[in-house]
């Protein structure tokens, strides 16, 4: 028989756990509920009063064609690089797993880029694919007019998606390479002495096994990539050119605090914030099904 | 003799010092000044707080820069909400009806009436005053940092092309441009099309030549004012800027591209660039050894009635909600900024320009605008005063001008990416400008402009 020491009454449980639901509570909840009084209403900036307008917002929001390729962009970004920083993370990792020369270093180094804060990190990429003085000059002397991020959408997205990535590969590397080091090594030496070859061992042994770590970066990688864009967006492009990198959290940020606009933002970020909890929930019932936890 | 003087002297000292720190034994009443400025600029917005300070005993200025205009304003509105504002702040032109719907604010003229400071109104630049000035005139604000934009123009390259002067009509520097395209420079011309742009491109160009960028005077007269920039001269100026640009005459320069339009000057790589008149003293710092330049006024289409340009910059708003020894002390303050000897300090410190007649004669007569450095700022007064400012060219009263300029540089990007016609682009952005000032109209219902 185990011996179990439990409290018998639950005021004890409610106590310990007050002082996490008041942060809970005043960081999450009360915004939030702010948020969705704003959006209900039409805000005078400087607090001289306001109007409920009911549903109005949302309404002039979900007729706004800019809105739309906002939410385009938005999906087009997290979708792409999400898919980038995880294949390049996961490549990394497994090399770095099978101990070859040099691996340690690889280790410590490619973890670095997750510690440098993404306004920094836009500055050096903004340098870097400059179309006139950086890295992309040299390629633009080959065929001029390449790479024109200045008016080219499609560069300028291209150029937020390489610095998002080029971050996050050093967070998802951390959780790829805990999580290769935790499949045990007899099972991978089992599968060598059997004769099968490295690729057949990654897709048949050590993927499998890997896979609640994947879902869990796939989640927390487009997660991020609607949230922590921000800084990299703001420092590389404002949004530009016409638009095409205006993602939803910087229409929010300059609708809001340059536009003053209080209102309209607070409505974006409530259909920023179903958007994510649906993509979330979409992700559990259907992808989650694929994981393999063991 | 001189023992005797020396004497005299710290006699007369000794006596103003003890004067001086009788007033002392009070505790300075202390005021909080925020202002969007950094860099150098914050630097000298500091010497004069400093300046100020030292000046007399009874107030001290606290000033804090808050990094730049779209932030001091958001932060000032935060501050506002939680009853911690500034006594003073610095606001930024197109901020001008936000805060005059705001009903935060102490009106400046009856502040300075109250504490017994007579300014004369009539010594500022009209172009200056009624840009900040209500319908009627009063001042709510004080203008401070001015500037206006000017044509910078490379004097080599154009004597290359065997001109001495600077183009006046913009039919002019479509020939210009191209004779030094065929003289082998790479970039005639610089701009650059973001949001900031707005200001020379748009909102410079319909001044001087008298075109409305809304209807209701720019909005002066009414809060139902709507754009329509897609139907004035500057159609016909769009459509010349990108035939430039795609003749390869005209070249995009930002920041983001490696290179910003004042660099791209400076350096000898482009040849004429349109910038504030603030530019002035980095173009001289930072340009390429013995470039010869100036400064010239913006050019107008032949055949044009020149108007006066208008000003850009900031205004100085007294905030709601202090005590009266603080608006003592605000209103010596700004007293202490309107003074000419201020005016000099700060135009030789920074390239802004004197905001009032006294203050433009009093340079004068030091001789500040015969000296190299200096030597062209004065092109900017008479760009500012080149007439009398209409109904048009007053300014612009637009409700969330940050946005509508935000949606300028939007469309100009769609249409220099050849993803628009020029009408097409400027009807989108009349369209979606109309929409931000409906928006900002219905957040503010029943009250009317001042």
């Amino acid at each position: 028989m185990e011996k179990r020491v439990t409290f018998s009454s639950w005021t004890i449980g409610i106590l310990f756990a007050v002082p996490q639901l008041l942060l809970i509570f005043t960081f999450f909840y009360w915004p939030a509920g702010q948020a969705v009084y704003w959006s209900l209403t039409l805000q005078q900036p400087w607090g001289g009063g306001n109007i409920w307008v009911g549903l109005d917002n949302f309404r002039s929001i979900l007729a706004n064609a800019d809105y739309w390729n906002s939410i385009t962009a938005s999906l087009v970004f997290a979708g792409i690089s999400t898919g980038l920083a995880m294949f390049v993370a996961l490549v990394l990792a497994a090399l770095t797993d099978r101990q070859l020369a040099g691996s340690r270093l690889y280790r410590v180094v490619l973890i670095w880029p997750y510690g440098i804060a993404a306004p920094a990190l836009a500055m050096a990429f903004r340098f870097v694919l400059a179309p006139e003085a950086g890295f992309m000059a040299v390629i633009n002397q080959v065929w001029p007019g390449f790479w024109d991020p200045g008016l080219d959408g499609a560069d300028a997205m291209a150029s937020i998606i390489i610095a998002f990535s080029w971050k996050y590969v050093g967070y998802n590397f951390i959780f790829f390479l805990a999580a290769f080091q935790a499949i045990p090594r007899s099972l991978i030496e089992a599968a060598a002495m059997d004769g099968s070859g490295v690729m057949r061992r990654f897709w048949d042994i050590q993927f499998p096994l890997i896979t609640p770590t994947i879902f869990f970066l796939l989640v927390i990688n487009i997660t991020e990539s609607f949230q922590d864009s921000f800084g990299i967006v703001d420092i590389m492009t404002s949004g530009g050119p016409a638009n095409a990198t205006n993602l939803m959290v910087y229409k929010i940020y300059s609708d809001g605090f340059k536009g003053l606009d209080y209102s309209g933002a607070a409505a974006q970020s409530i259909i920023l914030m179903l958007l994510i909890v649906v993509l979330t929930i979409f992700q559990f019932r259907f992808i989650e099904r694929r994981v393999h936890y063991r | 003799m001189t023992i005797i003087k020396r004497g005299l002297a710290a006699l007369a000292a000794g006596a103003l010092s003890t004067a001086l720190a009788v007033p002392a034994f009070a505790e300075p009443v202390k005021f909080d000044f925020w202002f969007g400025l950094s860099g150098d600029l914050a630097r000298v917005v500091d010497t004069l707080c400093k300046n100020f300070n030292a000046s007399q005993k009874d107030y001290e200025v606290v000033c804090t820069s808050q990094g730049n205009y779209d932030a001091t304003l958001q932060n000032t509105i935060a501050a506002f909400r939680a009853g911690k504002q500034p006594a003073v702040v610095q606001v930024y032109d197109v901020g001008t009806a936000t805060m005059m719907l705001s009903g935060a604010y102490k009106p400046a003229d009856k502040l300075m009436e109250e504490n017994g400071y007579k300014i004369d109104y009539a010594d500022y630049f009209p172009g200056i005053a009624r840009y900040y000035a209500t319908s009627k005139g009063e001042m709510l604000s004080f203008p401070f940092n001015s500037s206006t934009a000017l044509m910078y123009w490379n004097k080599d390259a154009f004597a290359k092309i065997g001109k001495t002067e600077a183009p006046k009509t913009w039919e002019d520097v479509g020939a210009d441009l191209q004779a030094m395209k065929d003289a082998g420079y790479e970039c005639p011309m610089a701009i650059n099309i973001s949001a900031n742009e707005s200001w020379q491109l748009m909102e410079q160009f319909s001044a001087i030549h008298n075109q409305p960028i809304a209807t209701k005077n720019n909005g002066y007269d009414g809060l139902d004012a709507r754009l329509e920039v897609n139907k004035t001269k500057f159609v016909q100026y769009v459509t010349d800027l990108k035939k430039w640009y795609d003749a390869g005459l005209i070249k995009i320069k930002s920041k983001d591209l490696g290179q910003d339009m004042v660099q791209a000057f400076a350096s000898g790589t482009c040849q004429v660039i349109m910038t504030s008149v603030g530019d002035h003293g980095t173009v001289g710092k930072t340009q390429k050894e013995g470039m010869k330049w100036d400064v010239a006024e913006l050019p107008a289409y032949a055949g044009t009635e020149r108007k006066n340009s208008l000003v850009g910059g900031a205004s100085l708003w007294v905030l709601s909600g202090k005590s009266d020894a603080e608006y003592k002390g605000v209103a010596a303050f700004l007293n202490f900024i309107h003074d000419p000897k201020t005016a000099l300090f700060w135009s030789t410190n920074t390239g802004y320009i004197p905001v009032t007649k006294s203050g433009f004669d009093y340079m004068k007569s030091t001789g500040f605008y015969d000296k190299a450095p200096y030597k062209g700022r004065e092109v900017a007064i008479a760009s500012l005063t080149a007439s009398e400012p209409t109904e048009i060219t007053r300014g612009i009263r637009l409700g969330n001008f940050t946005q509508i300029r935000a949606e300028f540089g939007t469309q100009m990007q769609a249409i220099f990416a050849n993803k628009v016609s020029v009408q097409q682009g400027l009807d989108t952005l009349v369209k979606n400008g109309d929409a931000i000032l409906d928006r900002f109209q219905q957040t503010y219902p029943g009250k009317t402009l001042p």
